[in-house]
């Protein structure tokens, strides 16, 4: 088991090193930093840009540009961004803080909720509550989570507002304007139409899996031996049952990573919350290329981690992998 | 004769497909005397299967059941699932066809006969682990102690039909059911399994219901035969006899169809199984029967006493002497 | 007898049940047909031009009317024509961008699965960490990408019209479409008809082109409904974010429609809100319908009685 995780995490480092430079490359492609540059410092002397290009690793030479970029980075000796000289580490931090407990907290609740509602789908296939179910998960995929977020927001907001005075939720922000210090019913409060936007999509996609799955291992036979042992219904399904089920679900949640952070951007956008996908919109929007590339880092790094999770996990529920 | 401790009477099994009710099984009486190994035989789809998925309360909720199952006078046709718990494991037991999807993958094979031992006796956690590495013992797996440690897919097939076996004896039911135990194996492995079935049976006193459709295993260990067509037992009777001269003209054609030494050509049983969606009328082997007459056609024949066999055949007077399998 | 053969039915005509006992695609295709139809005969079915104005100004957000049966936007066009025109495009860039990435996905598919070896590693590693990264970040780098390599304009053409986004959509979407078809073939590869074939000395190109693809049909279909639906709502999340293809001659799309929702929050013009937001849903869930009971009908191993 030891042996098997080092594997995974030295797998990890090469591919972080890869992925990385794809990025380099399609961002130094796609959005020209320099000519970026030019555009928001237009008074820009040569010198300033000299030192914007060697800083950031931005050489004609792809190859000889990345690496110089990736001593900066691991050095510590970040760019600041090209609109306003900002330090990047603090903002990336506030950012990832935000959307930690955004993404977690809908993660949480998405997951938890996904997975009862595929259980309960799955007793009964066919039945009235599955069919509930069912559909219900079906509308909630096939809703973009940019669509949800508006509706929420007319009908919480602006339509409470006007029926009722005052509405119901906040729709943008962490606090209100000029807030300072931590009041968690606040936060709460704020959080709680981003996270109900990114939970919903959870859920929808997670009983779908939950179902599927646990319906295959429910016509397998040895729920058949288990049955026929004589034990208690309810413990066929959580000791026999359960653990199997979650197993493949396991496996997807691993490659559902990008989808799951893919909405919080998109939401994040539309409430304004200043999290990953906020500063992400806002900085390719301007081409800001030392904003970009930690933000990035950051991602690729997340997802590979959350692969590892997933392998590791999976590993721990399937004994046949373990051995492997 | 022994005392019975299962006793099927009428039993019917019907499932609601899309295409309109199936009627699987359809009036099946059958006992299973103490410490006997009884063979069940017939083709895929004649409800031998079924009938005992049924007895073990096994089948899903859409199929519906009726009859008369009596084990140790107990009746388990409309038991709760209550009472079919306790029954399911204690005092009757079942081993699958296919080893390899039959245990479950995630668990200790230690942990699943200690769960059935716990599940019916109280044991602390300590003695069910004991006894089960005994079973595993009594079953003929070489060094049980480790390999109680280890998961189903360290195990070849023939083993894992041993720790099904294991599982099944766990709590030494009076009737122990085996459906196919030996198809999914290979022929060697198959000898092997029949014989821990057998040694089971002998030093248990268990009374076995051995499952096939391959008349070969049921030449070898079983002490009595029932042979099963379209949803009902056709006939049944002693090994012996029913060997010696089978009466019923299904029972013939099986018989006629198997490799012998000596024989030139085999003879196979013309025709397919019948469409149970649409059953043929009356005696349901008429379409196939090369003895058919318009009788046959009408009612379903019941078993009749003939000589030593049950029969449920109306000409089976009338049929001229069979040749002798044994 | 002659009832005992009515119920032997061929796979395809079983398929053909399962899908029709599933109620809710029956009725999605009821829905997509006339949503076709609808925009088929589009100059009869819209009410006016697609930049035309409903009456002379004061024309801007009009109320749902009899005139405007969908009100009207900010300078007076009639919403319910111009979704007509919108849902056009958008149905076209979602079936043109399927096309080419089931097209390239099915290929890539086969031919991982197939060989194996490295091939097969290297692809499924590298669509798994496209499916694995965040797919909006990694459709507007792509985007970016495609939109600055000079050599590809004539292919792709400017980065704002519809033809650019069907590239970027068929180019995007083939990752998904080849790890189905490589599962697919995973599994037929060792199946008693390919090593006929095989053992017979025939081609590898042949095995794949002749059996493989065929009986992948099932789940290349239900990758071809998943995928448009995947093309239409990604054209509109662009769109929302103001990535999307440009309003230029005249032309929109249900992006571009439901774009403007987001500015309909704060004035309270809910009608631009909630009427393309409800077709985008409509359609999305419809196609997804579909694709659920092909899914079914062509995997008969998912029989759940549903």
């Amino acid at each position: 088991m030891f042996r098997y995780i080092l594997r995974r995490v030295a797998w990890s480092i090469p591919t972080l090193l890869i992925v990385t430079f794809l990025v380099y490359l399609a961002l130094r492609i796609g959005t020209d930093p320099v000519a970026s540059y030019k555009r928001i410092n237009p008074r820009a002397s040569r010198a300033k840009i000299a030192e914007y290009i060697d800083v950031n690793g931005l050489d004609p030479n792809f190859v000889q540009g990345y690496f110089k970029w990736l001593k900066n980075f691991v050095t510590g000796e970040w760019p600041r961004s090209i609109k306003g000289r900002r330090e990047v580490w603090p903002a990336l931090k506030d950012a990832m803080a935000n959307t930690l407990r955004l993404g977690s907290a809908a993660t949480v609740v998405g997951i938890f909720f996904g997975l009862i509602a595929g259980v309960l789908a799955a007793l009964r296939p066919g039945g009235k509550r599955d069919v509930f179910i069912n559909t219900s998960a079906f509308v909630g995929i096939s809703i973009p989570p940019f669509i949800s977020a508006i509706m929420f927001q007319l009908l919480f907001a602006v339509y409470w507002q006007k029926w009722f005075g005052e509405s119901l939720f906040p729709t943008s922000g962490v606090y209100p304007a000029g807030h300072t210090g931590f009041d968690l019913f606040l936060m709460l409060k704020f959080m709680a139409l981003p996270t109900l936007v990114v939970a919903i999509q959870i859920i929808a996609t997670y009983s779908r899996y939950m179902r599927s799955s646990l319906l295959d291992v429910l016509n397998s036979d040895y729920m058949r031996t288990a049955r026929s042992k004589g034990i208690s219904e309810r413990r066929v399904l959580i000791k026999h049952g359960m653990r199997n089920a979650l197993i493949p679900v396991v496996t997807i949640a691993a490659l559902d990573v990008g989808s799951i952070v893919g909405g919080l951007i998109i939401t994040e956008n539309i409430f304004s919350y200043p999290g990953m996908g906020l500063y992400f919109l806002k900085s390719f929007g301007e081409g800001d290329f030392p904003l970009l590339m930690p933000w990035m880092v950051v991602i690729v790094a997340s997802v590979l981690f959350f692969n590892l999770i997933a392998d590791i996990s999976y590993a721990w529920l399937d004994p046949r992998i373990r051995l492997e | 004769m022994a005392e019975k401790v299962l006793e099927i009477r009428d039993l019917h099994v019907t499932f609601d497909t899309p295409s309109g009710p199936l009627e699987a099984v359809r009036g099946v009486d059958l006992d299973v005397s103490a410490g006997e190994l009884l063979g069940v035989v017939g083709e895929s789809g004649s409800g031998k299967s079924v009938s005992f998925l049924a007895t073990m309360g096994l089948l899903p909720a859409r199929a519906r059941v009726t009859g008369s199952v009596l084990l140790a006078g107990e009746q388990l046709i409309g038991a709760s699932a209550k009472q079919m718990r306790s029954v399911r494991g204690r005092l009757l037991s079942m081993i699958f066809q296919d080893p390899l999807s039959a245990l479950n993958p995630v668990h200790r094979i230690g942990d699943q006969i200690s769960e059935m031992l716990r599940s019916h006796q109280n044991l602390s956690a300590r003695d069910a682990d004991k006894r089960a590495v005994e079973l595993l013992d009594i079953v003929g797996i070489p060094q049980p102690g480790d390999r109680a440690r280890q998961y189903p897919h360290e195990f070849s097939g023939g083993m894992r039909q041993r720790v099904v076996i294991a599982i099944a004896i766990a709590n030494n039911p009076k009737v122990l059911i085996a459906d196919e135990p030996t198809t999914a194996l290979d022929v060697t492995v198959q000898a092997q399994i029949l014989e821990v079935i057998e040694r089971v049976q002998e030093r248990f006193g268990t009374a076995v219901v051995l499952i096939t459709h391959d008349l070969g295993v049921i030449a070898r260990v079983a002490d009595r035969v029932n042979v099963m067509y379209a949803g009902r037992n056709v006939e049944q009777g002693t090994i012996e006899s029913l060997f010696d001269h089978p009466s019923h003209p299904y029972t013939r054609g099986l018989l006629a169809s198997l490799p012998r030494p000596g024989k030139q050509r085999l003879k196979p049983i013309t025709g397919f199984p019948p469409n149970m969606l649409n059953p043929p009328s009356g005696c349901a082997f008429h379409t196939r029967c090369e003895y058919a007459a318009d009788i046959c056609k009408g009612e379903m024949p019941p078993l009749v006493g003939f000589g030593d066999l049950q029969t449920a055949c109306v000409r089976a007077k009338e049929l001229p002497k069979s040749e002798s399998f044994v | 007898m002659s009832k005992q053969e009515s119920t032997v039915l061929s796979p395809r005509q079983m398929a053909f049940r399962r899908f029709v006992s599933h109620k809710a695609a029956v009725a999605s295709c009821i829905i997509i047909g006339l949503l076709t139809l609808f925009i088929v005969l589009a100059p009869l079915t819209a009410r006016y031009g697609v930049n035309e104005s409903v009456q002379a100004p004061p024309n801007s957000f009009l109320t749902p009317r009899a005139k405007s049966w969908l009100g009207t936007d900010d300078i007076g066009r009639d919403l319910y024509s111009r979704l007509i025109y919108g849902v056009r495009v958008s149905l076209l860039i979602g079936l043109a961008s399927a096309i080419i990435s089931v097209t390239l996905g099915a290929l890539v598919g086969a031919v991982a699965g197939f060989r194996g070896g490295k091939f097969d590693d290297i692809m499924m590693r590298v669509t798994d960490l496209f499916l694995a990264f965040p797919f909006l970040v990694t459709l507007l780098v792509v985007r970016n990408v495609l939109g600055a390599l000079p050599w590809l304009r004539p292919i792709t053409g400017d980065m704002s019209s519809v033809r650019f986004i069907i590239v970027l959509f068929g180019l995007f979407g083939w990752m998904g479409v080849a790890r189905i078809v490589r599962g697919q073939v995973l599994s037929l590869k060792e199946r008693e008809f390919v090593e006929a074939a095989r053992a017979v000395g025939a081609s590898r190109r042949y095995i794949i082109t002749r059996h493989l693809l065929p009986n992948s049909v099932g789940p290349i279909m239900v990758a071809l409904t998943f995928s448009v639906v995947g093309a239409i709502i990604g054209e509109s999340t662009l769109a929302f974010f103001g990535y999307g293809p440009q309003a230029g001659d005249g032309a929109t799309s249900l992006g571009i429609l439901v774009g403007a929702a987001k500015g309909a929050v704060q004035t309270g013009y809910w009608w631009l809100a909630v009427f393309p937001c409800l077709v985008l849903i409509v359609i999305a869930l419809s196609i997804n319908f579909i694709g659920d009971a092909l899914r079914d009908a062509t995997d008969p191993r998912l029989d759940r009685g549903v």
